[in-house]
């Protein structure tokens, strides 16, 4: 077995103090701690589905060790906003229909505030690439495409940020 | 509780006011903002962790399994081998309650002795946690001796191939003869004659396997699992040895399906465990083991020959299919039986020989996957149609219009088309969106393509589908519907809503849908097919008009009208004439609480039922009915590198009744890209058997800079069997995608490349090919 660290993990604005082998991954960590809104799709970095900001960038949990990003602040996606209150990604991509079996939609609203948190106002080629990291298989992209104009476009317009 | 054919009509008096919205699903919420629980997010109080040890050969004996060390671990709670297992098989065949299971065709659970395929399961470890079950695989010792196998159909068919089961290693055999095939091509002018390969491919869902599973107060082994498909607990049941009421499987929203969770996945493994250990077990696939672990869609080698008059009609068509089915039956006769009855495409081909077999190797075992061997047909005779407007030097889209099915036409199995068949419109539109050609220059060719599709919706008549379901109001006037419908992601369940909304008249808000599960929700089928609106639909469409007649009754006392004057909107109920003459919903439902008015209703819905068809010639009828469409494709090709860049996607579908157009967009558009990942970049590859594709960063699914945004041009004919006349969109979006842009790169690029995926290799290879040997034509 390997060793064991106790770690601070500020996750969604709350510490988590808790031991973990030094091997163990964010994504791992993040599920144990109850984080079930990270999403596990390869473990390899090849899907994004585990995608969640560490200040503010996105990264794939799956590739980070826990031990690496103590201090941070991560934030999932459900950080960005509850059912009630949600983020402006959140609300687009369910009004739009980006949102189909679901299990990417995590990740790809990660990506795409880390997207919009670089540039508020994106192009076409600036948001596929920054959506690259992120496999869906249900939706072909299109109404996701569409969700983060939409809020760009209303954040470019109402001065979001 | 009601059946079909008893229920008093009671047909909604109202325009459609929430069925052909756009509206927010249900379920879309609560994924975005992640609070959404899928079935990998279940754990349980003093939980195991399972692994599955799987061969490392294709073709083997086992020789020796020694678990003596893992079991020895500590942390290890359980090793489970062949030898530990009753000697039942699990069964593979198609699922739900036909009463029809076939024999002979079932896998091993775990491997007793013959390996028959890479990644067979060997042995089951349950340990206190996941590290411990890792390090308890690498301590068991198994020892293979190789064995001769058989990695190709065409050879599997040769006299002294390794047999890989059984007698032969033919598992499936299909035929279709109508007409007069010899006569057909006496009438031909031109005879055209191609063989086009389909490859192996990957469902790559983005969730992978997973479930928990343990046994309750009452015995029952209880599954947590993400699958298309509850009512497998029957099967389930079957290789445990215990009686089908004693295992519940529920469901979770599934992280994507398309068939790669149609058949038994963990289910039966998880099972075993709890009841060996009496600890919950989970059991979660990596995406190494989702890949090697499930069955794939069968590679198909196509032989056409097409008899055309000059004028364009098609005299006879002659179709041999070759499906390599892999190491295990499951559902290749089925998908050979949908390839056939697809052979000749949307046309009117009355002179039709149609020879298939799917061919037992050591492969993967391949089964069902969004299209379900139609779509391997598609790809052939939509390319065929190409190569025969080119021989005869007539447009494509007019060689196709001279030959579509019309409503009342009968389709290769000799049974007439009832509903609308809009194909010809559905090919014009697609290809007027298509507009301008995008300009290019240099090397750059740009080509266009198109291909239109008879895709059925439904499942096989002679398997006697029903579909349950349930519709309650409560006291408050809120809305319960129950159905044990899996949600694979299209919506399955808020469609319901929608349509309960609809005839009630009150808004989704109101309505929560209970679905997925064996023992509580009624048994609506599974989510497969392109069955799940139409029967599903269907059934909870009656229980809710059920329950609409009885409270419209009440309503029209309290009126003083007639039943017929009464209508209901806006959780609001008035006389149609008068709406200021009303009663809220809720207070209308108090009322018949108060008297003991029954405000639910149990429903149960039929498919046609057909006995089944002529073996010999394969006319009757198979399917319920069939949707039509097409779909476009501009690409561009790189005529020096290969490389292809799909420009436009364009599909467009009569699908009866849109219940929610975005969410059949959503089918169209994930159908386009999925459809474009089968013709140009995906490719499972085995080499000996052996996978050599585990990864995502070898089997390449497209991402976000590959694709155009799609478009959706949505036709209602609205004679579809569904409800309000829909008909199916989840297979018919992915069928034509792929044979349309392989018509475009040939157009584009002047040769044909019969084989799937069209990497850029094969473009470049066949283009200097041209150019040495300038005398062949193209496809032969």
């Amino acid at each position: 077995m390997s060793r064991e660290k106790t770690i601070v993990l500020v996750v969604n604005g709350r510490r988590h103090r808790k031991a973990f082998p030094t091997h163990r991954t964010l994504l791992e960590a993040l599920r144990e701690l109850g984080f079930f809104d990270v999403k596990c799709g390869c473990e390899k970095g090849d899907c994004g589905a585990c995608a969640v900001l560490v200040d503010g960038e996105a990264i794939d949990s799956c590739l980070t060790l826990a031990w690496t990003v103590e201090g941070s602040a991560i934030t999932t996606v459900a950080g960005l906003g509850t059912a009630e209150n949600p983020h402006p990604l959140q609300d687009a991509f369910s009004k739009l229909g980006a949102v189909q079996c679901g299990y990417c939609t995590p990740g790809l609203i990660i990506a795409s505030e880390s997207l919009l948190r670089e540039t508020s106002a994106p192009d076409d080629d600036d948001i596929r690439l920054a959506l690259s990291g992120n496999l869906c298989r249900c939706t072909g992209y299109t109404k996701v495409f569409e969700a983060v104009k939409e809020v760009a476009r209303a954040s470019t317009i109402g001065g979001r940020k | 509780m009601t059946s079909t054919p008893e229920l008093p009509a009671a047909k909604p008096n109202v325009a459609w006011r929430q069925i052909g919205r756009p509206l927010e699903r249900t379920d879309a919420r609560g994924k975005a903002v992640g609070t959404t629980r899928y079935a990998g997010d279940y754990t349980m109080p003093n939980m195991l962790h399972v692994k599955v040890l799987r061969s490392t050969m294709a073709s083997a004996t086992l020789r020796r399994l020694d678990v003596s060390k893992a079991r020895a671990l500590p942390g290890v709670a359980c090793v489970l081998t062949a030898a530990e297992l009753p000697d039942r098989l699990a069964p593979t065949d198609i699922p739900g309650q036909t009463g029809q299971q076939r024999q002979k065709t079932d896998q091993q659970i775990l491997v007793r002795e013959r390996v028959r395929y890479f990644g067979e399961p060997l042995a089951l470890i349950a340990a206190e946690t996941k590290d411990i079950a890792e390090q308890a695989m690498a301590l068991i010792e198994a020892e293979l001796e190789p064995l001769a196998g058989v990695f190709d159909p065409i050879e599997a068919l040769k006299p002294g191939a390794p047999v890989v089961q059984g007698e032969d290693n033919v598992v499936a055999a299909q035929k279709v003869r109508k007409g007069d095939i010899a006569k057909g091509f006496a009438e031909a002018d031109l005879v055209i004659e191609n063989t086009f390969r389909t490859q192996f491919i990957e469902h790559a869902f983005l969730e992978p396997e997973v479930g928990l599973a343990w046994v309750d107060e009452n015995g029952v082994v209880n599954i947590r699992v993400s699958t298309q498909v509850i009512e497998h607990f029957r099967y389930v049941a079957d290789a445990l040895g215990v009686p089908h009421n004693r295992v519940r499987i529920m469901g979770a929203l599934v992280g994507g399906g398309f068939g790669g969770k149609e058949d038994v996945t963990v289910e039966i493994y998880l099972a075993l465990l709890a009841r060996a250990t009496g600890r919950p077990v989970r059991l979660e696939y990596s995406r190494e083991d989702s890949l090697v672990g499930h069955g794939k869609r069968h590679p198909f080698v196509m032989t056409y020959r097409t008899g055309v008059k000059k004028d364009g009609r098609i005299t006879a068509i002659e179709a041999k299919f070759i499906a390599d089915a892999g190491a295990y039956v499951f559902l290749s006769p089925y998908v050979l039986l949908y390839a056939v009855v697809a052979a000749p495409g949307p046309y009117r081909v009355d002179n039709l020989f149609v020879d298939a077999k799917a061919v037992a190797t050591n492969n993967m075992y391949t089964s069902a996957f969004r299209g379900f061997g139609a779509a391997q047909a598609c790809i052939a005779y939509e390319q065929q149609m190409d190569e025969a407007a080119k021989a005869l030097g007539m447009d494509r889209l007019e060689l196709r219009r001279r030959n579509y099915l019309r409503t009342g036409d009968k389709i290769s199995t000799g049974v007439p088309i009832r509903s609308a068949v809009w194909t010809d419109r559905c090919s014009e539109q697609a290809w007027a969106a298509l507009g301008e050609p995008t300009k290019v220059s240099g090397p750059v060719k740009i080509g266009r393509g198109l291909a239109a599709y008879q895709q059925s919706y439904g499942r096989i008549t002679w398997l006697h589908d029903t579909s349950e379901g349930w519709v309650g109001v409560e006291v408050d006037g809120t809305v319960i519907v129950r159905s044990g419908v899996t949600d694979i992601g299209a919506g399955q369940a808020s469609a319901l809503a929608q349509i309960v909304a609809e005839v009630l008249g009150v808004t989704l808000e109101d309505i929560v849908v209970y679905n997925s599960d064996s023992a509580t929700t009624p048994l609506a089928g599974t989510t497969t097919a392109t069955r799940a609106l139409y029967m599903t639909g269907n059934a909870i469409k009656l229980a809710a008009e059920a329950v609409r007649s009885r409270l419209v009754a009440r309503a029209a006392k309290e009126l003083d009208v007639e039943p017929a004057q009464v209508d209901m909107a806006s959780s609001r109920v008035f006389i149609a004439d008068h709406p200021e003459k009303s009663l809220s919903f809720a207070e209308l439902v108090k009322l018949c609480a108060a008297e003991g008015i029954h405000r639910s209703e149990l429903a149960m819905f039929k498919a046609p039922f057909t006995d089944k068809i002529d073996p010999e010639t394969g006319q009757g009828q198979v399917h319920p009915d069939y949707a039509f469409g097409a779909h476009a494709i501009e690409v561009a090709v790189d005529t020096e590198t290969g490389e292809i860049t799909v420009l436009k996607s364009v599909g467009a579908h009569d699908v009866g009744q849109a219940i929610n157009p975005a969410a059949v967009e959503g089918q169209i558009e994930g159908g386009a890209v999925q459809g474009q990942g089968y013709a140009l970049s995906e490719e499972m590859i085995y080499r000996e058997g052996r996978l050599m594709t585990p990864s995502f960063s070898e089997y390449l699914i497209p991402t976000a800079m590959d694709v155009p945004p799609v478009k959706c041009i949505i036709l209602e004919s609205r004679s579809g069997l569904g409800p309000f006349g829909a008909k199916g969109i989840g297979e018919p979006a992915l069928t034509p995608v792929a044979p349309a842009i392989a018509n475009a790169v040939a157009d584009a690029i002047g040769v044909r490349i019969p084989d799937l995926p069209i990497t850029p290799e094969k473009v470049v290879n066949a283009l200097r090919q041209r150019s040495s040997q300038p005398q062949r034509s193209a496809g032969r």
